[in-house]
């Protein structure tokens, strides 16, 4: 059974329920039941999910982008926009708000909530006003000492001729090497594709997030499965070779933490995942507190200074 | 949905809607259609009152003016007869106020006065506030309104541009906060210096904001410019702007940036 099936399930004991309501049928014990039973097969389904699953997942348009989760994590928020040089980049969002009390500036990825809203926000996609506009909003809290949280979710940055006639490159190497050198406490959660360098712009964290149904790659599985094989229709082995889930990050030693997603997904119950994205960030937020600014920095260039895995052999 | 004009005096009716309303219900809205949400210029002192908390501004340098340094053909009668007909000294005020509690040193610009010009009193009143934010650390907020830098003044017009672009870097070394509020018309001089170096950056809506004049663009280049070329929309589009906010919300967008600002967040967590 899969989750498409499963909710035909729910609703059909949803029905029953109504009929048993309605006809006054005694059908407790049944329906008890299909609901223990349902409750199975749904957390079987949640612990066998495979990396192609979780995809699938990430990318559903049911998904919640920045701005939900922005409502329902933060009070306070305004919204900041353009990179006061040629843009404003819908495809990326930033602000500044409170979460419990505690001054933060903003970041995010943001994907439409239907097609036409994906077309405006480019799927997610970043031009370079984009990286600028994060850029400058993140140099406006290194500057006031406000803490930074990134919310990653972006199939990658826009491949387009603009995006390269105005630098789409450079405007990503400028965040990785400039977030790099604040002060502030910077905190990144990946809510669903981390896509790539368009990722990475907005991931030099001191704590590097994940939900637990998102992946983050160096390259699409559509991408790598083309490059390698000639073939995009073999994405589901790519998927797998390229070890791209959270908990392969984990392993890796790339990320942090996984935060876990309600069963069926962050989608199913939006409030709770904020709840969970909530004790993460308190919790960090916690910790950073407590070191100097000089510290903070330290951290998280030991953090990516030690990312790597080789050998070193003498030679003969 | 439709607002019943109700004339008693002075019908006022709106350039943008041709709604006619009673001046006294424009004055109550301060000066913003209530049907078409036009925004039509408002005096420095008006503009005070409506952000400022009651009673909490008091005014710097209330007694500096302009002179004619180059005998500019009729300069002097012009400036007497925009005191007498504004009641201002020059086209900004500037001085300490409160926005809901929160402590700032605020400057505002007067159209109605030399078209809100910059000469040397005007450069040197808006620099003595950035330099009185700096001493007392209040954040800085400026509203903005003004044709450009003041032809009469030649080159000393010219030069307040560099001299309060000089004084803000100070306060963006300090990491004193300044929003810069661009209200119709902020153009030339005024809009390529201080206007537009806030850390935020917010303008009314519609507001005509840009460097050249759209005339003398459209003959350079010949070719007809868009027709929201050089408005508030236009520059968010194009990455200018932070925000374009509507006169009414202007006080409580402000303070909310004023409350976040004025948090820290180590003595947030500590909590």
């Amino acid at each position: 059974m899969n989750f498409q099936e499963l909710k035909k399930l729910e609703n059909h004991i949803v029905e029953l329920r109504e009929m048993s309501l309605k006809h006054e049928l005694d059908l407790m014990e049944v329906l008890k039941n299909l609901e223990q039973k349902a409750n199975e097969i749904k957390s079987h389904l949640h612990e066998n999910m495979d990396i192609w699953d979780k995809i699938k997942l990430s990318r559903i348009q049911q998904r919640p982008t920045t701005l939900d989760f922005i409502h329902h994590i933060f009070e306070d928020f305004i919204e900041l926009h353009g990179d006061r040089l040629y843009g404003d980049d819908p495809a990326l969002v930033s602000g500044i708000a409170t979460f419990e009390g505690v001054p933060i500036t903003i970041i995010g990825n943001q994907k439409g909530k239907n097609t036409k809203d994906n077309i405006y926000r480019r799927f997610g996609m970043s031009q370079p006003e984009g990286y600028r506009k994060a850029l400058r909003i993140m140099q406006q809290a290194n500057k006031f000492n406000r803490p930074i949280v990134t919310f990653i979710n972006t199939p990658g940055a826009f491949p387009g001729r603009e995006a390269e006639e105005r630098g789409q490159s450079e405007a990503i190497a400028r965040n990785l090497r400039e977030m790099a050198s604040f002060g502030v406490p910077i905190i990144c959660i990946v809510i669903g594709e981390g896509g790539s360098g368009g990722a990475l712009a907005l991931g030099i964290g001191n704590r590097i997030f994940m939900l637990e149904n998102t992946f983050y790659s160096v390259i699409s599985p559509e991408g790598a499965a083309a490059l390698l094989w000639k073939d995009a229709t073999q994405a589901k082995r790519a998927a797998e070779v390229l070890k791209i889930s959270a908990k392969d990050l984990l392993e890796l030693g790339v990320i942090d933490e996984i935060i876990k997603e309600p069963v069926g997904g962050a989608h199913i119950d939006l409030p709770l995942q904020s709840q969970y994205i909530k004790a993460s960030l308190r919790k960090a937020l916690q910790e950073l507190g407590s070191l100097d600014n000089g510290m903070i920095r330290q951290q998280r260039f030991d953090k990516f200074r030690k990312i790597g895995v080789y050998m070193e052999e003498k030679l003969d | 949905m439709k607002i019943q004009p109700k004339i008693e005096s002075n019908p006022f009716t709106c350039k943008s809607c041709g709604e006619i309303y009673d001046e006294s219900l424009m004055k109550r809205e301060w000066n913003v259609c209530p049907r078409c949400q036009y925004h039509y210029p408002i005096t420095a002192y008006d503009r005070i009152k409506m952000i400022t908390d009651r009673k909490s501004f008091s005014e710097f340098n209330t007694c500096l003016t302009s002179v004619d340094p180059l005998n500019f053909p009729e300069y002097k009668d012009k400036v007497v007869s925009d005191k007498k007909k504004t009641s201002l000294n020059d086209a900004v005020i500037a001085g300490e106020a409160s926005i809901g509690g929160y402590p700032v040193v605020i400057g505002v610009m007067d159209s109605r006065f030399r078209m809100g010009s910059m000469g040397s009193a005007v450069g040197e009143i808006i620099t003595r506030a950035i330099e009185e934010s700096l001493k007392t650390r209040k954040p800085f907020i400026f509203f903005s309104a003004s044709g450009g830098a003041r032809m009469q003044e030649g080159i000393l017009s010219l030069m307040q541009m560099a001299k309060t672009s000089g004084a803000l870097e100070k306060l963006n070394y300090e990491k004193i906060l300044f929003v810069s509020v661009l209200t119709n018309p902020t153009t030339g001089g005024v809009s390529a210096s201080f206007a537009s170096l806030g850390d935020i950056n917010i303008a009314e809506p519609q507001a005509l904001i840009g460097f050249a004049g759209r005339r003398i663009i459209e003959q350079t280049i010949r070719e007809e410019l868009p027709e929201n070329f050089q408005t508030s929309e236009f520059l968010l589009e194009h990455g200018q702007l932070d925000m374009v906010v509507n006169r009414r919300e202007l006080k409580h967008s402000l303070t909310t940036i004023l409350k976040i600002h004025h948090l820290n967040f180590r003595e947030c967590l500590e909590r």
